[in-house]
């Protein structure tokens, strides 16, 4: 008889990194259907140009760094289908690209790959386009436009390096009544505009591409909390606090403030909250620093968009929430069983 | 004291400042400037001038003066000596390049307290003679400008899409806005001393096999 001497923990769930990514992957697929549907070629040619961008630069630095290929892990996969979700439909297919390797080797190569970045790859890419190209990033399309699935939105075929080609003429020819271009936070933010609930539900407002549908991202993202893929505290956490706090300063501040469901319904927040605060690797793993992270999360979220020369704050707040995660799961560990003051 | 390994050992310690011993790249000393005035190639290069001449000026004077320096007060001599001549260069880039003194600002008077020049002048010039002194801090200029102009002449063609105010893609270039904001120094600097640093392991690799 053989004895086998192992450290624990000896039972294993079966799962490992791959299966996790795998089903998050899945998890996205629908939001991607509905991006497609909504804009048509051009969203599909930005997921997988964004994607494969990511895989590419994944390849490339484990190549230079004569690791393992890791392409397997789905990781730069999630990486380019989360960035290209946050884009807008209207971005350059060639500033896509540029996201997705900033995005690889910035955001994670850099730092040692999977599992030693300490910020999500998806959003360091983001940021970084955010910061080369302003004008692009703000570059709204309307969704539902008659030609969608036979043509590109004029800006997304730009030549490499070029400026984008303006779609003025392109919206006005495609006879969209009333596009303004601006997203409902924008909206609000300089004219005080509600947006209709049912526009922000049925994409038809503009935004990014995959941030559209605030109720399919919640569908997709309990799928993932059922199957125990994700901590729902990260969610709750930075839903929750967000709308406290929308609430709150809607109750004292008045009218000033936005309403608390255009703050839950628009912009990136359920996206973040479901999809990139959850990101295993640059979040918190002790339950009372997750909830202090995500908090921290929707707090900085309103705080930027309220206060804030941007309209819209998911992408910094979660960025400044994983800088954070390491100092929160440092301060606030669990008690050690039996162990006393 | 014969000529032939005097010259030798000159070429060497040219080449150190210029590549072994580059101060952007290998030391990374005198970051303030790097990382600030290099969004255009003209600047970086202005700027790589400017120190290169008061590093060698400053080194040589300091390099005769050696033996009359009381070591009590070395660090304040070298800062009037070194201040001396930035003054001079201060005027000088005034006089000659209006719009190369305003894109420097205060940058130009900030060479008094650049550490690669302190550091020369303790490390090398306080010890040995005027000519090699000179030869040591010319290396050091050229590899201080070589390490600007590599940053600037990246950060131009992102940014700006030019090269020294000359056009490079037309008129319909997309500038990378960040290329020319700080995070974009950094991302540049960072880039070169993983290039290096890449270059540096993979020749021990070489010389190991």
């Amino acid at each position: 008889m053989s004895m086998q001497l192992r450290a624990s923990p000896h039972l294993h769930s079966g799962r490992d990194v791959p299966t996790i990514m795998r089903h998050v992957v899945y998890a996205l697929l629908p939001v991607c259907a509905f991006s497609i549907w909504q804009y048509g070629l051009s969203s599909l040619a930005l997921i997988v140009t964004v994607t494969l961008s990511c895989l590419a630069a994944e390849r490339i630095s484990n190549k230079m760094s004569g690791t393992v290929n890791t392409l397997s892990d789905w990781s730069a996969t999630i990486t380019g289908v989360l960035l290209a979700l946050t884009l807008p439909p209207a971005f350059p297919l060639w500033m896509g690209a540029v996201a997705g390797f900033a995005a690889v080797w910035l955001g994670k190569s850099l730092f040692g790959g999977l599992g030693h970045n300490p910020f999500n790859p998806a959003l360091v890419g983001r940021a970084f386009v955010q910061a080369a190209f302003p004008t692009a990033i703000t570059t709204w399309a309307p969704a539902f436009t008659p030609q969608r699935f036979v043509e590109f939105i004029p800006s997304s075929l730009t030549l490499p390096l070029m400026q984008p080609n303006d779609i003025t003429t392109w919206v006005s020819a495609n006879m969209v009544d009333g596009f303004t271009g601006a997203t409902p936070l924008a909206r609000w933010k300089f004219e005080h505009f509600v947006y209709p609930v049912e526009d922000m539900i049925t994409g038809a407002a503009s935004a990014s591409t995959g941030e559209t549908s605030a109720l399919l991202l919640l569908v997709c993202g309990l799928y993932l909390i059922a199957r125990k893929f994700m901590d729902w505290r990260i969610p709750v956490a930075v839903v929750g606090s967000a709308l406290l706090l929308a609430l709150a300063f809607r109750l004292f501040g008045g009218d000033e403030y936005p309403p608390a469901h255009l703050v839950l319904l628009s912009g990136g927040l359920m996206l973040g909250a479901l999809f990139m605060a959850t990101d295993m690797a640059t979040s918190p793993v002790s339950p009372r620093a997750i909830w202090a992270y995500g908090a921290i999360i929707g707090t900085v979220t309103i705080l930027i968009r309220y206060f804030g020369g941007l309209t819209e704050g998911v992408m910094y707040a979660i960025l400044f929430g994983n800088a954070l995660a390491p100092l929160l799961d440092k301060y606030l560990q669990p008690k050690v069983f039996g162990a006393r003051k | 004291m014969s000529c032939q390994p005097l010259q030798a050992s000159n070429m060497e310690q040219l080449l150190e400042g210029i590549w072994k011993q580059n101060p952007v790249f290998v030391m990374a000393l005198g970051m303030c400037p790097t990382l600030a005035v290099t969004v255009s190639a003209f600047n970086a290069l202005g700027m790589g001038l400017a120190t290169t001449f008061v590093l060698i000026c400053s080194c040589t004077l300091i390099s005769m003066l050696r033996r009359f320096i009381p070591r009590e007060v070395r660090i304040a001599t070298y800062i009037v000596i070194i201040a001396t001549f930035v003054t001079l260069v201060d005027y000088i880039i005034q006089a000659v390049s209006l719009a190369l003194y305003e894109a420097l600002g205060a940058f130009i008077q900030l060479i008094v307290v650049n550490c690669i020049i302190l550091g020369r002048a303790e490390a090398h010039a306080a010890n040995n003679p005027p000519l090699s002194a000179l030869v040591n801090a010319l290396g050091m200029g050229i590899g201080f400008t070589i390490g600007l102009f590599a940053l600037g002449s990246v950060r131009e063609v992102l940014g700006a899409g030019k090269l020294f105010g000359i056009s490079l893609f037309g008129e319909h270039f997309q500038p990378w806005v960040v290329m020319v904001l700080p995070p974009g120094g950094f991302f540049v600097l960072g880039l070169w001393l993983l290039f290096f640093a890449w270059l540096a392991k993979r020749k021990e690799a070489q010389h190991g096999a």
